[in-house]
């Protein structure tokens, strides 16, 4: 892809505690594209938030980014101190947090907020900022947004915040959106809500997304491309649908097997053994070989990343020979196992 | 059937937000707020036949931790009773009532809340049977041992303490705190929400090898359609406060009935199923202080008429097993 708008190149972020350095982002290389949105997955402790985090310059000490880069449309942003990364944040690439009760002050209005966020970096008069920030309102599907203005975070529900939330970081038509599990804490009928208005926002105003989240089947129904991270290393990335029906790294194939609803009710779930290693305690060479089934004695050397077809990459010795036929049918209700 | 060991009559129950000193002496002037009433579960009936598990799904505010919570013990019913096994579940006073409250155990959402960091594991497990003179408290030991081994834990972990464990390692202490009780049902509230999905995976084997040994019967609480349906005989589906359709777990699946249910299902991501193609329910949850008149679900359904407005659908059978509560079952919604 040569017309993507952030590119992060090896990009290490590392944490100086008492038990040594924690590689907490070991290396990660992903693109993504002006409109497209790439789901960024992993489990508790894999590195994705603090990938989202390093992205955006908010890693503060005892964590410093060790190495690698981030281009945005070619300006590294790993290079830019104080002034000039506040002028980038906000204003070219925004984030949008996993709990909006957190994000939004309880004691403005929502109308104060949002106009301050237009004002730090467009000197407009609070008129115009007023205007702006209500048609951003309007833009996430918020009904009545003029009123919403003048309400406080309180009087709005959750999803509602989401919006906000995601209102706020498309003020300045940001390049790209990095998401940090935005509708975990929401139900699922808000959740698809939420969904539904980032993809047409996606397709619409050419904001990239970089959709930070554990849950295997939003990124199904919702991203271009998909990146699996394990124990702070990328081991799989490719287009979302290629991935998720024939995955080529045994730990995607794990995770997307033991999802519930892809197998009869009753029956074993095939399950990944054993727990997510600890940074402080990995195993050489692969991090997942202990837990993978397909384990042999190249993996205590560290994986190569080994190229397929359609760019799609996995981090493994052995990875799994591709599904011939085409497992999946778009319009089926039957599913099967992704394995 | 066999005989129902669990059977939930018409239970309601409110939660009244008080006014506080202060607006109390504000009414007395005149200005004061009234007492706010919390519908959390309104008119729920629903049996349970021993051996069976029977899901709880709905989203937040729908009531199903309130119901689980009832059946547990721990609250009240404001209206209707429920009765375990021919006797009220009531709350946890006396003799007759400790006895039966023993034999159904809760096991809760978030492990890292619902163990005392304080106490080694061995202890929280052995806490229980011994107060209760299940085993003898120099039996204790081994018999830990023993549950631990059960849940997929070494025997050789109940001198640590809780913060020692992952998130999956604690759900199965809590698990095994549970079991220790020898109960003969289950509430589970959302036990594996708090966990990543391959431990998930773990927890949920773990849950259908135990239920097959020991013959449990289970409530299973949860917003997550693909988990209830995997462990799951029957399915209550609720919606503010009230259980909008129930049905044995594949016909409910292959067919949803409410209006409801159908949204729910199409509004869930799914994986393989590809992108745009979920379409999300309209309109927001409305809070349980001010449900909607008639069906609660009314300003949210593409369906609705003026009769959902006026009268709320009772549950009535739609076939054998199967109960909605929709009035385009019932001659229509004009």
């Amino acid at each position: 892809m040569s017309d993507a708008v952030l590119r992060v190149k090896d990009l290490q972020t590392q944490f100086q505690t008492r038990v040594g350095v924690l590689k907490a982002v070991d290396g990660v290389s992903f693109e993504v594209g002006r409109g497209r949105i790439l789901g960024l997955v992993g489990e508790s402790g894999s590195g994705k938030s603090v990938t989202g985090y390093s992205i955006l310059g908010l890693i503060e000490p005892p964590g410093r980014i060790a190495g690698g880069e981030v281009l945005l449309n070619g300006k590294d942003l790993t290079r830019l101190k104080g002034e000039a990364m506040r002028q980038v944040r906000g204003a070219q690439i925004a984030m949008v947090f996993q709990d909006p009760m957190m994000t939004l002050n309880p004691v403005l209005k929502i109308g104060t907020q949002m106009i301050a966020a237009v004002r730090a970096h467009d000197k407009v008069s609070r008129k115009v900022a007023r205007a702006r920030a209500r048609d951003a309102l309007a833009k996430v599907g918020i009904p009545s947004p003029e009123e919403r203005l003048d309400a406080y975070p309180h009087q709005l529900s959750g999803g509602m915040r989401q919006r906000v939330a995601i209102a706020i970081a498309l003020l300045h038509s940001p390049a790209v959106i990095i998401a940090d599990e935005p509708t975990t804490a929401l139900d699922v009928s808000i959740q698809g809500q939420i969904l539904a208005e980032v993809r047409r926002l996606a397709d619409e105003t050419g904001t990239a997304f970089v959709w930070v989240t554990h849950d295997l089947a939003v990124v199904s129904s919702l991203a271009d491309d998909i990146c699996v991270m394990y124990a702070g290393r990328v081991v799989e990335t490719g287009p979302a649908a290629d991935v998720i029906a024939s995955p080529r790294h045994p730990y995607t194939a794990g995770l997307l097997a033991s999802v519930p609803a892809e197998h009869e009710p009753g029956t074993k779930l095939p399950q990944v053994p054993g727990s997510t290693p600890s940074l402080a305690n990995l195993p050489p060479g692969c991090a997942f070989a202990p837990r993978c089934a397909k384990a042999g004695p190249a993996c205590t050397t560290t994986p190569p990343v080994q190229h397929f077809e359609d760019g799609r990459t996995a981090l493994c010795h052995y990875p799994i020979e591709p599904v011939s036929c085409q497992p999946l049918s778009l319009t089926s209700t039957t599913y099967q196992s992704a394995s | 059937m066999p005989a129902a060991l669990l059977d939930i009559d018409h239970v309601s129950k409110r939660f009244v937000k008080r006014p506080n000193l202060g607006e109390r002496i504000a009414g007395l002037l005149g200005a004061g707020r009234k007492a706010e009433t919390v519908r959390a579960v309104t008119d729920v009936s629903l049996t349970v036949a021993k051996g069976e598990v029977v899901g709880l799904v709905g989203e937040s505010g729908c009531g199903k931790s309130t119901l689980g919570r009832m059946i547990a013990g721990i609250y009240t019913p404001s209206d209707g009773k429920i009765v375990f096994d021919k006797g009220p579940v009531a709350r946890q006073q006396g003799r007759r009532t400790q006895k039966l409250t023993t034999r159904v155990q809760m096991i809760h959402q978030d492990p890292f809340a619902s163990l005392n960091p304080r106490i080694r594991i061995g202890d929280t497990v052995a806490e229980g049977p011994v107060a209760h003179n299940i085993v003898k408290a120099r039996e204790a030991d081994t018999y830990v041992a023993d549950l631990l081994g059960r849940v997929g834990l070494d025997p050789s972990y109940r001198r640590r303490f809780p913060h020692q464990f992952s998130g999956g390692q604690r759900q199965r202490i809590a698990i095994a705190r549970a079991l220790a009780m020898k109960p003969d049902l289950l509430v589970l509230d959302e036990p594996v929400a708090s966990l990543d999905v391959s431990i998930q995976a773990q927890v949920l084997n773990l849950f259908m090898d135990l239920r097959q040994d020991l013959d449990l019967t289970g409530i299973f609480i949860s917003h997550d359609l693909g988990v209830v349906r995997h462990v799951s005989d029957r399915v209550a589906i609720m919606y503010l406060g009230r259980i909008v359709e129930l049905a044995p777990t594949s016909e409910l699946y292959a067919e949803p009935n409410h209006p409801y249910t159908r949204a729910l299902f199409e509004s869930v991501p799914r994986i393989g199923v590809g992108k745009k193609s979920f379409r999300p329910i309209a309109g927001e949850i409305p809070s349980p202080l001010h449900p909607p008149s008639g069906c609660h679900f009314h300003p949210r359904c593409p369906f609705a008429g003026p009769r959902c407005r006026r009268e709320t659908p009772p549950l009535t059978a739609i076939g054998p097993g199967r109960f909605s509560a929709c009035h385009l079952n019932t001659g229509g919604t004009d």
